[in-house]
This record gives C-alpha cells, structure tokens and sequence, in this order.
C-alpha cells in the first residue's frame, strides 16, 4: 500500500510543482514570484517528508529544517528590499 | 500488499499514515491551484500558506506514525514549531511589502484597517513638518 501512496502523492506534488513554476515564469510581480518561490520550496520540503515516511528513515530531517529557513531567509531579504518599478503603480 | 490488514494494530497505523500522506499532498496541490487561479498577491498569499503549516504537521504525523518509535516525536515537534515562528514572519514582510507598492486590488477588499493608520500618520508628520518650518529655522 505504501509504494501505491508514494506513487499518488507523487504525481500530486509533480502538478503543484509545476503549477508553482508557471506561477514564478508568469508572475506579473517580484513579490508574487518570492511568494511562489516559497511555495515550491514547501512542495520540495513535502516530497523529503513523503520520501521519509514511506522508506522509514530520518535523514532527511535536517534538509526540511533548513529548506524551511532558506524560504524564511529569502522572502524576508526580497520583501524588506523590494521597490516599486512600475509605471502606473495603480495596476496590480 | 494492496489491501491494508485492519484486523491489527499497524495496519490501522499505515492506514492513517497514508491517509494524512494523501492529504498533505492534495494541500501542496491546492496551494498550487490557488497560486495559479487567484487574482492578486494578498489573496495567493492566502492559497501559499496551506502546505506551509497544515500539510507539513500532516507529513510530520505520518512520519512519526511510520517510525513506530517515541523518540522522533519531540524531533518534529520541534521541526513544526520552527516552521510556526518563521511562516507568519515571513507571511508579514511579504505582506507588507504588497500594501506599499500597492500589488492589490482595492475593490476586492471588504475592510482595509491600515488605510486608516496610513493616513493619520500622514496627517502627523505634515502636521510636524510645517510647526517644525515655522517654529525653530
């Protein structure tokens, strides 16, 4: 039953993947990129815990720990120095 | 083994494994679909949070349930509580930083509390700038 869940929720985290992916190459802001750069930092973090759980082992830990502090590090930085560059601020 | 034995103990903990394996997975899914589909930043700000919090205590879960052991417990309790502190800290810069360059749309808003803020202190501050002008230079 196990290789049956890991083959579902792979195809599953596959989708979101690419989903977050055409979401950072369309993004019509800086700010919505970081915030799907974050997500697909979330779905590589769910894929090492399915990948724990399914092989029973603990190695992974540590890398979902500190995929957790890259987006932390990285979305604070991009959203502390972000400027607005458009010419009608007024658009979303 | 495709069908799970419910007659024991660990078949019913593989069973609730899988099922909160299942559902993480469909949360990341979910969070995709809303980065995709949703109008603007505040509102996909709201679909990104789903697989950061809820989906990752649901994998830590099966993980432990998989584990068959006490130990790991306190581990990912303690991976989940940092994933906790640093989610809304991040959530609030990114946040922030969309009101001010204004990446919303207004008229989906149903309450904007901190216009309100953002113009008292506006207010202030030409209030200061021209007491400051007259008075002392």
């Amino acid at each position: 039953m196990m290789q049956v869940v890991l083959a579902v929720t792979a195809v599953i985290l596959s989708l979101a993947a690419g989903g977050a992916i055409i979401r950072i190459a369309r993004g019509p802001s800086l700010l919505d990129r970081v915030l799907a750069s974050d997500v697909l930092l979330a779905i590589l973090g769910a894929a090492l815990c399915i990948d724990m759980a399914v092989n029973r082992h603990m190695n992974n830990l540590m890398l979902v720990v500190a995929i957790s502090v890259i987006g932390f590090i990285g979305s604070v930085t991009v959203a502390r120095f972000v400027a607005d560059r458009r010419e009608h601020p007024s658009e979303p | 083994m495709l069908t799970p034995d419910l007659t024991s103990v660990d078949g019913w903990i593989d069973v609730v494994s899988a099922v909160f394996m299942l559902v993480g997975a469909i949360m990341s899914l979910g969070a995709a679909i809303g980065l995709l589909r949703f109008p603007d930043l505040l509102s996909r700000m709201h679909a990104a949070t789903k697989p950061q919090v809820l989906g990752l205590f649901l994998l830590l879960a099966s993980i432990g349930l998989q584990m068959r052991t006490w130990w790991v417990w306190p581990v990912l309790v303690v991976a989940w509580i940092f994933q906790l502190l640093t989610v809304p800290v991040s959530a609030h810069m990114v946040g922030r930083a969309g009101y001010r360059t204004k990446h919303l749309h207004r008229e989906l808003l149903t309450s904007d509390e901190l216009d309100a803020v953002v113009q008292k202190a506006a207010a202030q501050a030409a209030r200061e700038d021209g007491g400051d002008d007259g008075s002392t230079r």
